[in-house]
């Protein structure tokens, strides 16, 4: 009986991916084990290898073909006897040749590229614009900074000859060699702290943990050897360095690989923490924390990597930290998030704009320093407030907003504030028990209602 | 009295001898200072003293030249004196005043000196190995001479991270020397009881790093582990270990009763093996200082103490305003990097 094969999800984020190109042809009789196609995704080059034994009756897509989404039918198979005319009409595809469902967070909604609305531009009016992917941007801003500090280096598993876990290294190791772009061992506790002694000795490392959950190894040298130097010393030496790599929830890769630290390092003094939304921010904060005298952690987002926004194509282009961007104007209500929570935010906003609610979105950017003022100025606008963040609910950085907008808003607002954020559990892997663990768009939109009283 | 084992041939001038007496003394009587004034109550937390250690960080730094690192654990007042840094800012840092190398802010575990290339002085046991590791690596990158002294205890030597910095030492080469100060207690917990090894040294051949053992009261035996140490890493040949075997006569810290050994066994080391004393007497019998000479050392030794007591003691404390600086720097700190 003809079988369909579905173009395969071959890694945890990825929603579609370019069939690079056909290594059979049609009438080939192949066997289990022997490489079909090879895919890119947005991480790498992947060879796609059969299932099962037959015979190619069709190709279906064509070499070459980008954005070719995760199940669509790719090739038919037809056993001995079967003509290619039988696979006109295949049956639906086993469940084993290919995910039954696209990864919970990866079928989310994409939003298109909203265009910010900053009171205060980030660059000047009439720049030119290109559209790139957050990883493009985050590795421009590596590379141009290395290109202009010879004391800038990279470190961390695989950013070197793999090109980067999650390639946001890609073509590093080309253009500055290996004395610049250094793979470590598996070793996190130990690099962090070279890092940290070798930002002692007057170099400006970058640290790329894999992921923020194997930082949890390092977290002694993050806080007590990086944080704390500059302090314990009286100002005479510190670490001018960034801990960099993605955090929070990937897509189903459970309960150990899926946590936000924002609010962690936020709470430290001697961190600056910043965490942003788009390819454009990711750019210029990433630019400005390399140039930080002070250590950084740098929050990324792996299913923002593959994300595109626009980008100003300027030179030397720098988002300063403290400086909170709002994304979108509004009168009725303010949501303040930050990272992946903005796709939330403005999900929601988008959404209540069409039941006649206008809501202003500020992204925060910066968690330390934190933009205090622009959400003080807004929620005295708007007189109520509902924060977004992936995060646990205890301590989390909406907490600390809704405490500070109580002692220095309190008379201008209307409703109390109320904080979305993930839920107070691990993160399950089920697919759909991880969509709920997550913060929502119907959620922020629930809590919009509340504090508007609708 | 029992006989004292006599030291090694010297292997260095009488001038250099005079002088490694002098600064053994000087850390001697400096941290008898301190245990007096944390007994006043002037000096508060943690303080760890080094007596009975001195020889192992003044042979060594007479092993380094100009430009080399040195980084440590939270006993550090010795390695601060022995690298040149001002015993006055040393104790007023003890104290808590604004006269001490943090401004008061970092106390007995946590001080650092540029200018001496002086790194800490840091609290969490093992986490200076990656750190000193970092320093090398630094200068690497920088394709200068020099060499990272990187000091850690029996103790440390159980922490997982020295095994992640040995391997990363190895595999990029990195000129660091790093030096096991043996004095055989873990706080309270014997070597023997925690450690699953004899030697600690050996413990960096599974990852290619050469090593000795050496004796750590004579301070002529280690200055030339020291040297041949140096001339390694600065031959390009990558991390060297030295496990000095040594002896501290008081507590893990001021408040430790040490009742995990006997008291006959550290009047035993005091006597057989004392550092200062075995230098003391090979200057006596080699004709190299008379008692005066000695004596006008002694002198020398606690005007400088005294002083400092009294520096650290009048030194203002910290002006309120220092609880928020030094947070977040303005610019990177001056270094060694390369010019932009």
């Amino acid at each position: 009986m003809a079988t369909q094969i579905l173009m395969p999800a071959l890694s945890p984020t990825m929603e579609e991916g370019t069939l690079a190109k056909w290594l059979v042809k049609e009438g080939d009789t192949i066997t289990s084990g022997d490489i079909l196609a090879e895919i890119e995704t947005d991480k790498a080059t992947m060879e796609f290898e059969a299932v099962d034994e037959g015979i190619v009756g069709k190709l279906l897509i064509e070499a070459g073909t980008e954005g070719v989404k995760v199940n669509t039918p790719i090739a038919v198979m037809v056993e001995e006897g079967e003509s290619v005319e039988d696979a006109a009409a295949p049956a639906p595809a086993p469940a084993a040749e290919a995910p039954a469902e696209a990864p919970a967070a990866a079928a989310a909604p994409v939003p298109a590229t909203p265009k910010a609305k900053a009171v205060e531009p980030d660059w000047p009016e009439g720049t030119p614009m290109k559209t790139q992917t957050v990883r493009e941007a985050l590795r421009d801003a590596m590379a141009e900074e290395m290109r202009s500090d010879a004391n800038v280096f990279v470190m961390g598993e695989e950013v070197a000859e793999y090109q980067g876990a999650y390639k946001v290294t890609q073509g590093l190791l080309d253009e500055f060699g290996d004395k610049r772009v250094i793979d470590t061992p598996i070793t996190e506790h130990g690099f962090a702290g070279i890092g940290v002694g070798a930002s002692f000795g007057g170099l400006k490392p970058i640290v790329e943990f894999m992921t923020f959950n194997f930082a949890m190894q390092a977290i002694d040298h993050i806080i007590n050897s990086a944080a704390k130097t500059l302090y314990m010393s009286g100002g005479q030496m510190g670490a001018p360095m960034v801990f960099r790599g993605p955090n929070g929830a990937a897509a189903r890769v459970g309960a150990q690989h899926s946590q936000d630290y924002a609010a962690w390092y936020a709470m430290i003094p001697g961190l600056k923490v910043a965490m942003p939304y788009s390819a454009a921010d990711a750019k210029g904060l990433l630019k400005s924390a390399i140039r930080d005298p002070n250590p950084v952690i740098f929050l990324e987002n792996e299913i923002l990597y593959g994300r595109s926004f626009d980008v100003p194509d300027m030179e030397d282009f720098t988002v300063p930290f403290g400086k909170a961007k709002i994304w979108r104007e509004g009168k009725d209500v303010t949501i303040v998030s930050f990272g992946i929570g903005m796709q939330y935010a403005l999900e929601a906003a988008e959404k209540l704009a069409e039941e006649g609610i206008d809501a202003e979105v500020i992204d925060l950017r910066t968690l330390r320093p934190l933009d205090y003022g622009t959400v003080i100025e807004s929620v005295k606008k708007t007189n109520r407030c509902v924060t977004v963040e992936e995060g646990y609910p205890v301590g989390a950085i909406g907490n600390h907003l809704s405490a500070y907008i109580m002692q220095n808003a309190f008379d201008w607002l209307d409703a109390p504030v109320i904080n979305c954020t993930g839920k107070d559990v691990p993160m399950p892997y089920a697919a759909n028990l991880e969509k709920h663990a997550l913060v929502t768009t119907d959620e922020v939109i629930d809590a919009v209602k509340q504090v508007t009283y609708r | 009295m029992a006989a004292r084992k006599p030291a090694a041939k010297p292997n260095v001038s009488p001038d250099e001898l005079r002088q490694y007496y002098r600064d053994m003394l000087l850390i001697r009587r400096f941290e008898e200072k301190a245990g007096q004034l944390y007994g006043m109550g002037l000096i508060g937390g943690f303080c760890h003293l080094y007596i009975g250690q001195e020889a192992v960080v003044v042979g060594l730094e007479a092993a380094a030249s100009e430009g080399d690192k040195r980084v440590t654990s939270y006993r550090d007042h010795g390695h601060m004196l022995a690298c040149g840094m001002d015993p006055n800012g040393v104790m007023a840092e003890l104290t808590g005043r604004e006269g001490g190398y943090s401004k008061g802010k970092g106390g007995s575990m946590h001080m650092f000196s540029r200018e001496k290339h002086f790194y800490g002085g840091h609290g969490i046991v093992g986490a200076q190995v990656p750190l000193g590791a970092g320093l090398a690596f630094a200068d690497k990158y920088l394709e200068n001479d020099r060499v990272t002294f990187t000091y850690f205890g029996d103790g440390a030597a159980n922490q997982g991270q020295v095994y992640e910095t040995f391997n990363m030492a190895s595999i990029w080469k990195l000129p660091v020397v790093f030096v096991i100060e043996n004095n055989q207690y873990a706080m309270g917990t014997s070597q023997k009881r925690s450690t699953s090894t004899e030697d600690i040294y050996t413990r960096g051949a599974p990852f290619g790093i050469p090593g000795e053992l050496v004796d750590g009261m004579d301070v002529l035996a280690v200055k030339a582990a020291g040297d041949k140490a140096v001339a390694h890493c600065r031959s390009g040949k990558g991390p060297y270990i030295l496990e000095i075997k040594t002896y501290r006569y008081r507590g893990h810290s001021m408040s430790d009763p040490a009742k995990y050994r006997t008291r006959e066994e550290v009047q035993k080391m005091r006597e057989e093996r004392d550092a200062i004393q075995n230098v003391r007497d090979l200057l006596l019998t080699g004709g190299h200082a008379t008692e005066d000479d000695l004596k006008a050392i002694d002198k020398e030794i606690k005007d400088i103490v005294n002083a400092s007591a009294e520096f650290s003691k009048e030194s203002p404390e910290p002006a309120l305003e220092e609880l928020w600086t030094d947070i977040y720097a303005e610019a990177v700190p001056q270094g060694d990097a390369i010019e932009a």
